[in-house]
């Protein structure tokens, strides 16, 4: 069908598509060619540059590429540090994917209702977003100072003030939870732009479909589990994937909160360490390599299903 | 319908800008800061680039003052500085290796005297040897005999130390050790038996203890106090097996000391544990001599607010570090780089940086009466301890295997295995080759 109409409103770009080499052609080629060099080069090259890299011994300053084959990677299989990157990652993945979700759906309920000054809310819950994670992670780190007796601050002097003496805590101090309590503040930063992904979701189900089921008896809540939920649910795998693919990459939130320790570091961190503190650059290559491989995983499929979408349209 | 169509679109266009700023982020933390240029006024005839990461507090302070001293003497090139912020000089370096490999090195940078220069910069051919300018300037005179080795390879020296800086120092509270009846201890014995005696009468952590490299300069002091100067040198220069069970003994102390620090540490910067122990949270820290910078910034009095000792079982030893300035190859201005040199060299240069930095020169004619209290002692330390270098601030140990400890102490404050780490310590010395 859709093929159908394209051909009979397109014989003006028939006529040209035998002739290739016209002039206009020629200028929409030039007009790209600056940006795909740019990409191709800023890019892949570094992409290959870097994987070329990862096969070797090389230790930065000299000039020495080494060929170990897969080396640095068997390594890093069995490097303790890069196992607590990964525990890290996964907990840090789970604690700020959930909770962006859990808070951002249910922000977007509550504008979803309708309430007054729904606009004032929603500027106000996104624009946390607007703040990079590095101011992020400095205010944070204020706001969960650990400190206890007569220097408590932040969140633990609120917590004191209250009378919620059991909540004052080491926060992200703490080895075994430091890492969730540093996603915290990635939830408060990036909770808000779910809430907007969701509610776009939500207002894009059409209030017939919600009217019908009210009609045939529905609640308010099983109007939102069985109607709402099951069509919005594109909507939360963007979100997963856009927080999980953040969640891979992020470096500089942690730096600012809890500086460099191997308690809480990230892949992202050791990369970062090993190549310039330590200068093993093949094997901070390799960790790139490997993020840039799990970011993949996650972002491929999406796109493939995004773009196999737009194409039925 | 339409208000609607209008707010999908603009939640799809912050989903973009979200994405690019997400992408844009890891790049932005390198690059802020990059280079700051202080150009001085005026037609100059010739500039040099001088690449540091003295950026704030007293040490930017220090840095200026010897751009003063060379504004008077070379008035007619521009100084050109490039401090880069941040990490405790890791992001400076991470800029320089960059530039390094671009083929694009600034005309003099800032560098530690040992390891982190032998075996980093002179092993990648990437500075020329000073010894001419050692003869002209005389300076083999005035730097000490100690100094030379650590900034020499094969003969040739490579860099013009400016300032000495203590590692091994143990600040107290007075108050507090004077309230419980404790001595400045002088061995780890007498260590440990002040520290069951503070936490008997109720004070938790009495050792303040900051961020992990912080428990990197603990670890190598109380390493230190438990080998000895021999037994030290002998981790680095291959004479002491790694494996060894006097590093054995040594590990253990280490852990026995980790008993009596906060268990915040993880979260504090070096100024956080100096503080708890000005506010009686604390009654000692073991930190570099920069922390008495520290204090006096905050108006505090030597002796009376804090006090200091060599980190006990280390009396009579000097554990240094030393900032250098080194001469790059193919260097875009060497003759101007070289008379920054001379000035970093000299006299006036080092006695008008060290007072404000908070060091003592690394000359040993510096003008006393421009000291306080704690640098003459260290001064007269210098002239008389025994000199053994630090291995957190890049003596004695490469970068490389300088990591790979820092790698191997992170885990080993997590589990606090004695023996998964010290089969990880020999480990980092293979890694390092």
């Amino acid at each position: 069908m859709a093929v159908a109409s394209a051909e009979k409103t397109a014989p003006p770009i028939r006529k040209s598509r035998g002739n290739f080499f016209t002039l206009q052609h020629w200028w929409g080629v030039l007009w790209v060619l600056p940006s795909l060099i740019a990409v191709m080069v800023f890019v892949y090259g570094f992409i290959g540059w870097t994987a070329r890299v990862s096969v070797s011994a090389w230790k930065g300053l000299l000039a020495d590429y080494t060929y170990v084959g897969f080396q640095n990677f068997t390594d890093l299989a069995s490097d303790q540090r890069f196992a607590i990157d990964v525990q890290n990652t996964a907990i840090f993945t789970v604690v700020f994917v959930l909770g962006c979700l859990g808070i951002g759906l249910g922000l977007a309920i509550l504008l979803d209702k309708g309430i007054r000054a729904e606009g004032f809310y929603r500027s106000l819950f996104l624009f946390p977003m607007a703040i990079s994670f590095i101011v992020t992670g400095v205010v944070w780190r204020w706001l969960m100072n650990p400190a206890r007796g007569d220097r408590l601050s932040g969140l633990n002097l609120v917590f004191d003030k209250l009378g919620l003496d059991f909540l004052v805590n080491s926060w992200h101090g703490t080895p075994t939870w430091g890492i969730a309590a540093v996603a915290i503040p990635a939830v408060w930063q990036m909770s808000g732009y779910t809430m907007a992904l969701y509610l776009a979701g939500l207002r894009a189900v059409p209030e017939s479909l919600r009217e019908a089921a009210r009609v045939d008896g529905a609640s308010e809540l099983q109007v939102y589990r069985k109607v709402v939920m099951p069509l919005i649910r594109p909507v939360t795998l963007s979100a997963i994937i856009i927080l999980g693919h953040i969640s891979l990459k992020v470096f500089d939130l942690i730096i600012a909160m809890a500086g460099k320790q191997v308690a809480l570091d990230v892949p992202a961190i050791y990369m970062w360490t090993t190549t310039f503190d330590g200068f093993f650059f093949g094997r901070g290559a390799a960790i790139g390599i490997v993020l840039l491989l799990s970011v993949a995983v996650l972002v491929i499929p999406y796109l493939w299903y995004t773009l196999r979408q737009e194409s039925d349209t | 319908m339409t208000g609607k169509k209008v707010f999908r679109f603009v939640a799809v266009l912050l989903a973009l800008t979200l994405v690019a700023a997400a992408c844009g982020d890891d790049s932005t933390s390198t690059t802020d800061g990059d280079t700051t240029a202080t150009t001085l006024a005026g037609g100059a005839a010739d500039e040099v680039e001088v690449f540091s990461w003295w950026t704030g507090g007293g040490e930017a302070a220090g840095l200026d003052a010897m751009i003063a001293v060379f504004a008077t003497t070379d008035p007619n090139i521009t100084f050109v500085n490039s401090a880069v912020a941040g990490g405790a000089g890791t992001n400076a370096r991470a800029v320089l290796a960059s530039r390094l490999q671009a083929n694009d090195p600034p005309d003099s940078w800032q560098g530690h005297a040992g390891q982190e220069l032998i075996g980093t910069y002179v092993a990648a051919d990437q500075i020329e040897p000073l010894n001419f300018l050692y003869d002209q300037e005389g300076w083999l005179d005035v730097m000490p005999e100690t100094l030379i080795p650590l900034i020499s390879d094969g003969g040739n020296i490579y860099s013009v130390p400016v300032n000495i800086h203590r590692a091994n120092v143990l600040w107290t509270n007075p108050t507090v050790l004077a309230d419980n009846g404790i001595d400045i201890p002088a061995s780890l014995d007498d260590f440990f038996a002040a520290l069951d005696a503070l936490q008997a009468a109720g004070m938790n952590a009495p050792l303040a203890m900051g961020e992990q490299w912080t428990s990197m300069h603990l670890m190598e002091t109380i390493m230190l106090a438990s080998l000895g100067a021999d037994g030290w040198n002998g981790l680095w220069d291959g004479s002491v097996s790694w494996d060894s069970a006097e590093v054995t003994a040594a590990l253990e102390a280490f852990d026995k000391v980790l008993d009596y620090t906060n268990s915040d540490a993880s979260a504090l910067s070096w100024q956080d544990a100096g503080q708890l122990v000005l506010d009686g949270d604390a009654a000692f820290n073991i930190m570099g001599d920069w922390a008495e910078g520290f204090y006096r910034e905050l108006g505090m009095e030597p002796n009376a607010d804090f006090g200091w000792a060599p980190v006990p079982g280390t009396g009579g030893l000097f554990q240094f570090l030393s900032d250098s300035f080194v001469l790059a190859k193919n260097a875009p201005h060497r003759d101007a780089a070289i008379a920054w040199l001379t000035v970093a060299g000299s006299l006036e240069g080092q006695d008008a940086f060290n007072p404000v930095k908070g060091s003592i020169p690394a000359r040993s004619d510096g003008d006393r009466s421009l000291y306080g209290e704690y640098l003459l002692s260290a001064m007269d330390d210098w002239a008389s301890d025994t000199v053994v270098g630090s291995l957190t601030h890049g003596v004695v140990a490469n970068d490389s295997w300088k990591s790979e400890i820092d790698s191997a102490l992170g885990l080993f404050l997590l589990d606090r295995d004695v023996a998964a780490f010290q089969t990880a310590l020999v480990a980092a010395q293979t890694a390092s080759g």
